[in-house]
């Protein structure tokens, strides 16, 4: 097929791509863009696409005025905190399943499985009212469990495939050598399991990041992350366009970018190895 | 392998994982099934009482149900017709050798990386806005009238939004099942005289059926808990026009504060969930055996 191809056929499928391409990246595009003009400019008609005042106030403004740098750090904090939490579950899990299967295994991965299927509105009265009898309501550690909750069925999943392709026979080999469990752990099995793993965070931080079930309705400002920062820009009195630009930009930026990293991986592990 | 000590060790490793789900679900899912025979409204503490069916029987007939109901099989149908037929255009698009195919396939799927809250902002004020957005200056150029998109078509507004997030997803998944397609069957059928819309129907559509499976399950699942576009846009107006079945559980539950209410919806809300996660299920468990 791609021998075939004519220099024509090649030009045109090019340029009809690049145009798709460009209308459905173009909301991102316009955001940024929008972030570097004076609230005056975001509103103007016809919109200026070049030829106006390149400013950084917007970002400035919003750091200053609503103190973004506390809810971008809430939003690090879950993210990091509800994957490295998650790891250590989901790495002992995987790495048990993977290694020393048993006849429960496949029935124990599908109903992890399963509770991924649950809706959260399902739960959500009960956790909100145990949330509120025990105090847990807007704090960071409150969301992160439920963070780690949500996503330890992908981690486990995504581990569980990648564990499950690392050569056993290495692993009976260092036994053979008289590698003790640890020993065989570190020295054979994480260097090998690594990708695999930081594959695993990469998609964990993504879903946490953007989660937006549970810190919208679990938080109010101590514990609220990103998503819930840019929900106030909702309300009529919020609505300026630059500023909510330059938060926007700057909440999506970093995960878009690990984003792009991890494409790959990504298909695996949200497909729960059904598509490679 | 499967010493018994080995066995035991495995069984010791994985329950931390398994018992810490089993009480995120069982416990809570046990509550909400609990609350949803009482009457309990938060505003009147102490006066829970057990009254049977009755939620269910008023969920079931409100007509917030029904609306709530079709909005949600609307969104969540429309959002599957347009990602899948998009996502196999697209994929087999960027399956072709293009100018710049790896930046373009970045650009594709950078929508899906947008937290949702940012999504619909972004799209409400900078896009959708009937007076200062793209689309209105758009329409001016052609001269027609602007969209006053939230106000005229609430829930299109509210698709087209989630479908340019979920668009990339099926993209990804379909791209990445087209670049397993065997080329010598490929070419094998050109050289008996096949075209490329036979080539299509034939082995592309067949070799993606599967792909396509578990794209329509998943967006499935998700889909159905669409929360965050319609908490920032609409607040699931105007009146029900797009309120969906998690948003009106959340309403019930932490507006109105109707504990016994919320929890009948979300048990309903998870009986049609269970009922796609079923499917899932067992298509990725066959997978699990090969």
């Amino acid at each position: 097929m791609e021998k075939k191809q004519t220099p024509l056929g090649y030009i045109s499928f090019s340029a009809f791509a690049w145009v798709v391409g460009l209308l459905i990246f173009f909301p991102i595009f316009w955001m940024v863009l929008t972030s570097f003009k004076s609230e005056l400019e975001a509103v103007s008609i016809p919109p200026s696409f070049i030829s106006f005042d390149w400013t950084l106030e917007n970002y400035v403004e919003v750091q200053e005025r609503s103190n973004y740098f506390k809810f971008a750090m809430n939003s690090v904090i879950l993210a990091v905190g509800s994957t490295l939490v998650g790891l250590v579950f989901a790495v002992t899990c995987a790495w048990a399943m993977a290694f020393n299967p048993t006849k429960r295994t496949k029935d124990a991965l599908l109903w992890m499985l399963s509770t991924k299927m649950m809706p959260p509105v399902g739960v959500l009265v009960p956790i909100y009212l145990m949330f509120r009898d025990w105090g847990l309501l807007d704090t960071r550690f409150g969301l992160i469990m439920v963070l780690f909750l949500m996503n330890l069925p992908i981690m486990v999943w995504m581990l569980y495939t990648y564990f499950k392709e690392i050569p056993t026979d290495i692993l009976e080999a260092a036994r053979m050598d008289g590698a003790t469990l640890p020993k065989e752990i570190i020295f054979v099995l994480l260097p090998m399991a690594l990708p695999g793993i930081a594959s695993t965070m990469l998609l964990n931080v993504i879903l946490a990041w953007n989660e937006a079930f549970w810190t919208l309705n679990l938080t109010t400002s101590d514990a609220a992350p990103l998503t819930a920062f840019i929900a106030s820009y909702s309300s009529p009195e919020g609505l300026f366009w630059a500023k909510l630009s330059a938060a926007s930009t700057l909440a999506v930026a970093p995960i878009l970018v690990i984003g792009w990293f991890s494409q790959k991986q990504l298909v695996r592990g949200l497909t729960f190895g059904a598509v490679k | 392998m499967s010493t018994r000590a080995s066995t035991l060790t495995g069984r010791i490793m994985s329950a931390p994982s398994i018992i810490v789900l089993f009480l995120w679900m069982a416990v809570p899912l046990g509550m909400t099934i609990y609350f949803s025979f009482l009457r309990y409204n938060l505003l009147s503490p102490g006066t829970e009482e057990w009254i049977g069916t009755l939620n269910y029987e008023f969920f079931l007939t409100d007509p917030a149900f029904f609306a709530s109901l079709a909005n949600t099989l609307l969104l969540v149908g429309s959002v599957l017709v347009i990602t899948v037929i998009g996502g196999i255009l697209l994929g087999l698009l960027l399956d072709q050798p293009i100018f710049g195919r790896g930046i373009l396939r970045l650009l594709v799927i950078a929508p899906f990386f947008i937290m949702p809250t940012v999504n619909a902002l972004v799209w409400k004020n900078l896009l959708m806005d009937p007076v200062s957005g793209m689309f209105a200056w758009l329409a001016s150029l052609l001269g027609l009238p602007a969209i006053d998109w939230f106000t005229n078509a609430p829930l299109t507004s509210i698709i087209i939004m989630v479908s340019w997030q979920w668009l990339p997803f099926a993209v990804l998944i379909l791209l990445t099942a087209l670049q397993s397609l065997d080329r010598d069957q490929k070419e094998a059928a050109q050289m008996d005289g096949a075209g490329p819309v036979s080539i299509f129907f034939y082995i592309t559509l067949p070799h993606l059926s599967r792909a396509i499976t578990v794209v329509v399950l998943i967006e499935t699942i998700f889909l159905l808990t669409v929360f965050a576009e319609i908490f920032v846009t609409t607040g699931g107006g105007p009146g029900l026009a797009t309120t969906n079945i998690a948003f009106l559980v959340y309403t019930q539950a932490l507006l109105q504060y109707d504990v016994g209410g919320a929890s009948a919806g979300g048990i309903v809300a998870v009986i049609l969930a269970n009922i796609v996660a079923i499917f899932l299920i067992r298509l990725i468990g066959k997978n699990l055996d090969n």
